[in-house]
């Protein structure tokens, strides 16, 4: 349907980010249409909101040399739409050949909450898993700063220890003056 | 009539466009990372579309906790990126090759 807008998602950098912005956009909307409310709006918020940003900040941060990175950009031009093509071509063939016409979605009651029903089974059958989610969040966010943070030399900062271990010897100085 | 053939159609086209992507775009590591983003996206889009189809909500619960993994699979990569980039001044993938033997 909408597959063609990410089509150009593989162009260049700025750009690019932008495109899978909008892919992410796209498919959030066709999740809404799929009755996955939740996930079509958590969709949105972390990704467009908060990853996508991401991305782009690391690309404008890092600014690199576009026209040295697309060197070799028309070598590998071929095989890659070759094997694209090729996959894609596979898949669509198999699924429009097996029959999957039997799946049908049944109508949901009116007062129907997709997100009520997400938290129920994410709360009694899938804690284990959901709370090892939140780790993984908890380590990732961990290693993302210790790998990016850098040691101000110049923040002024207290050294206990040494305050600590101070003695009378090393601060005074007692000194005989002669007297005129 | 919107079948599940035709999201998972999309599911496919989405997949093989990141790996066209992927070829494409193989000295950049941002692009890299955002063609297997969108790699995870599609395979989200056929968790989706089968569990609305088959009327079963595990489906979706999987799609977040896949969600959770390619976040904090982003960020790890986005920072040990930022490291390599301040270390070596290139993010060209032709360019690391410190452990080449």
């Amino acid at each position: 349907m909408l597959s063609a807008l990410a089509m150009i998602t593989v162009r260049n950098p700025v750009h690019a980010a932008l495109f899978l912005v909008l892919a992410f956009f796209t498919s959030g909307a066709l999740w809404l249409l799929l009755e996955a409310e939740f996930l079509g709006i958590v969709l949105v918020l972390v990704y467009v909101g908060a990853v996508m940003v991401l991305f782009l900040f690391v690309v404008m941060m890092l600014d690199i040399n576009i026209a040295k990175m697309r060197a070799g950009y028309a070598k590998y031009l071929p095989v890659g739409l070759i094997v694209g093509a090729a996959m894609a071509a596979e898949m669509i063939i198999i699924l429009t050949k097996s029959n999957f016409e039997h799946a049908q979605a049944n109508a949901k009651p009116a007062d129907y909450s997709n997100t009520q029903e997400l938290g129920k089974l994410l709360f009694t059958d899938y804690v284990y898993p959901f709370e090892i989610a939140g780790v993984i969040l908890l380590v990732a966010i961990i290693a993302a700063i210790t790998l990016t943070i850098r040691k101000r030399t110049v923040s002024k900062q207290q050294k206990p220890h040494q305050q600590i271990s101070a003695q009378r010897k090393d601060r005074v100085r007692l000194v005989d003056l002669d007297r005129e | 009539m919107i079948t599940l053939t035709h999201f998972l159609v999309l599911g496919a086209i989405l997949f093989s466009l990141s790996i066209a992507g992927i070829f494409l775009n193989r000295k950049n590591i941002i692009l890299l990372l955002m063609a297997i983003e969108l790699m995870l996206l599609a395979v989200n889009m056929n968790f989706v579309a089968f569990s609305y189809y088959l009327d079963d909500l595990a489906g979706q619960v999987f799609v977040f906790f896949i969600l959770t993994v390619a976040a904090a699979e982003a960020a790890i990569g986005l920072a040990i990126l930022v490291v390599l980039y301040r270390n070596r001044s290139t993010i060209n993938v032709q360019d690391i090759d410190n452990l080449k033997g």
